[in-house]
């Protein structure tokens, strides 16, 4: 039984939802299990916030290492939910957009998260040059193909490569580095994504029709279908 | 493809080259020295190369490339009056990259004065969507009405399967506007049910959900016309997609760049206004021509040290 009932509810819900998409009037089916789909989602994000709060709360209370860290955390998201769940610091009423100009959220959005997250992001070109430093090395066949195809996008992304080759006759214009990197971007790696993405889309569908007619059954937390 | 006016007398052009230049002979000798560099070092001119074309700005001039011009052209032929969606699809990291494409984007549509449906698929969308709102449909565009001439539908939780739902039906997901005005309410949506009602989405961004999921959920099943900008990094993926799912990309600071470079070529007014994609070019070119020394440096050492070992076998 307790096997049995997530099977069949699965069985029932995959099959009605791979029907609808074929069969027009049962097009709302598709429309209402998302509609279910998220509001089940949103008892996850309590979930989750109930969970941060449990961690860091017992983290604070039992000074463990970096508690000062979870601290921080918990005071950011406490300000985050309440100036945006209750309004706290927004100029409009309870109904009025969490993002209203000039309120605490859209404040603390632009002054604080925007450049933290921004920085972020910023400190991967650092990593970046590094890592190509040491790993962009012509050691073989392939990777030395790589290697030059790196070198036709890097350069190919800038206005430098056009200058580089800017002097070439027109007859030869293929060899122009822009030309290049647009050949790369558009041939050898159009090629990959799509047999990627075929590829996916197979794999996806394979196991989507196990998991539906019960042969695939680790999501119920069995090791063997 | 591209055209580039760059004049090396330019003082930023000058200091940059000099200091980089320098910097990579003598890390040059360095290496043929048996030496590896030290990471911080290239951290070090990484630094340089992207802070001294942010002091002393360097310029291009960048014409675009087919598949960002294809996205221009298709909003130019656009008639006047025209149901445009626009997604924000992207965070504070992606923002120095999408936003500008962002702001060029909404630019040309309202100079086209086309109508303007705003929505974000991540919740960071909605604030970044402010920005835009303030700083360029506020300064640039005072005459265009909130309702009338564009709309902010806001940021709405449940990734694809939102999509999924406004493919059919808009008023499911999203009953009323950011103020909490019923949709019944606002003009511009007068005639719109769905996103099947709009004559081209354009998805801004370059994580997940973002242009992949919309021609996926939306641009193939409701046969909506999809046209994307996103960072650099997921550029390669969408390649996949274009011309025929994909009307046209802006991939990550060059994207922008051409595409503001397009609009000031057409429209006189845009000559006066910020072109932050075009500014970070010169940054952006510096790091890159900094990051394919370091790959030639790094080598010279594995050649050099290869041959050591093979004298040494």
């Amino acid at each position: 039984m307790k096997r049995q009932v997530p099977l069949l509810i699965t069985l029932f819900v995959g099959t009605l939802l791979i029907v609808s998409v074929f069969v027009p009037p049962l097009e709302g089916m598709q429309e209402n299990s998302t509609l279910f789909f998220d509001i089940i989602a949103v008892f996850a994000f309590f979930l989750g916030g109930g969970n941060l709060i449990r961690i860091h709360l017992t983290k604070v209370a039992r000074k463990k290492g970096d508690w000062e860290y979870s601290l921080v955390t918990l005071f950011g998201f406490l300000l985050m939910l309440s100036s945006g769940l209750f309004k706290i610091g927004n100029p409009g009423d309870i109904a009025a957009a969490v993002d209203t100009p000039g309120s605490w959220f859209q404040t603390i959005f632009f002054y604080m998260m925007s450049p933290l997250n921004s920085t972020m992001y910023a400190l991967l070109a650092f990593f970046v040059a590094s890592a190509s430093y040491r790993a962009f090395r012509a050691k073989n066949r392939e990777a030395t193909i790589l290697l030059v195809s790196a070198f036709i996008i890097l350069l190919g992304q800038t206005p430098f490569g056009t200058m580089l080759t800017s002097w070439m006759p027109d007859k030869f214009s293929v060899l122009e580095i822009p030309n290049m990197a647009v050949w790369v971007m558009s041939s050898p790696n159009l090629a990959g994504q799509r047999a990627i993405l075929i590829g996916i889309g197979l794999g996806v569908v394979g196991m989507s029709l196990r998991i539906i007619l019960g042969i695939e059954r680790t999501y119920l937390g069995e090791d063997k279908g | 493809m591209q055209q580039l006016t760059l004049s090396v007398f330019q003082p930023g052009v000058l200091i940059s080259l000099a200091v980089i230049g320098v910097g990579l002979a003598l890390l040059l000798r360095w290496t043929l020295q048996g030496r590896e560099v030290d990471r911080r070092v290239i951290f070090a001119f990484i630094f340089v190369s992207v802070a001294t074309p942010v002091l002393f700005p360097i310029t291009f001039e960048v014409k675009a490339t087919p598949i960002a011009k294809a996205l221009f052209e298709k909003i130019e032929s656009l008639p006047e009056g025209t149901k445009v969606m626009i997604s924000y699809d992207f965070d504070p990291a992606m923002a120095p990259e999408v936003l500008p494409m962002a702001n060029a984007v909404v630019r040309h549509c309202f100079q086209k004065n086309h109508k303007l449906v705003f929505i974000a698929i991540w919740a960071t969308g909605q604030s970044l969507l402010n920005q835009t709102l303030q700083q360029v449909v506020a300064v640039e565009f005072p005459e265009k009405q909130q309702g009338i001439d564009w709309c902010n539908l806001g940021y709405k939780a449940g990734n694809e399967g939102v999509m999924n739902v406004i493919v059919t039906n808009l008023k499911k997901m999203f009953p009323t506007d950011v103020n909490s005005t019923p949709l019944e309410q606002i003009e511009i949506l007068e005639g719109i049910q769905s996103c099947r009602d709009f004559a081209l989405i354009v998805s801004l961004g370059g994580g997940q959900p973002g242009p992949k999921e919309w021609i996926l959920y939306v641009g193939d099943p409701g046969n909506v016309p999809i046209g994307a900008g996103t960072a650099a990094v997921s550029a390669p993926q969408l390649y996949a997609y274009y011309p025929k799912q994909l009307i046209g990309l802006l991939g990550g600071v060059k994207g922008a760049a051409e595409y503001e470079f397009e609009l000031m070529q057409k429209y006189e007014r845009f000559k006066s206004v910020d072109a932050p994609g075009i500014r970070m070019m010169g940054p952006q070119t510096l790091a890159h021509v900094v990051i394919i020394a370091f790959i030639m440096l790094g080598n010279v050492a594995y050649l050099r040290t290869r041959r050591k070992k093979g004298g040494a076998a």
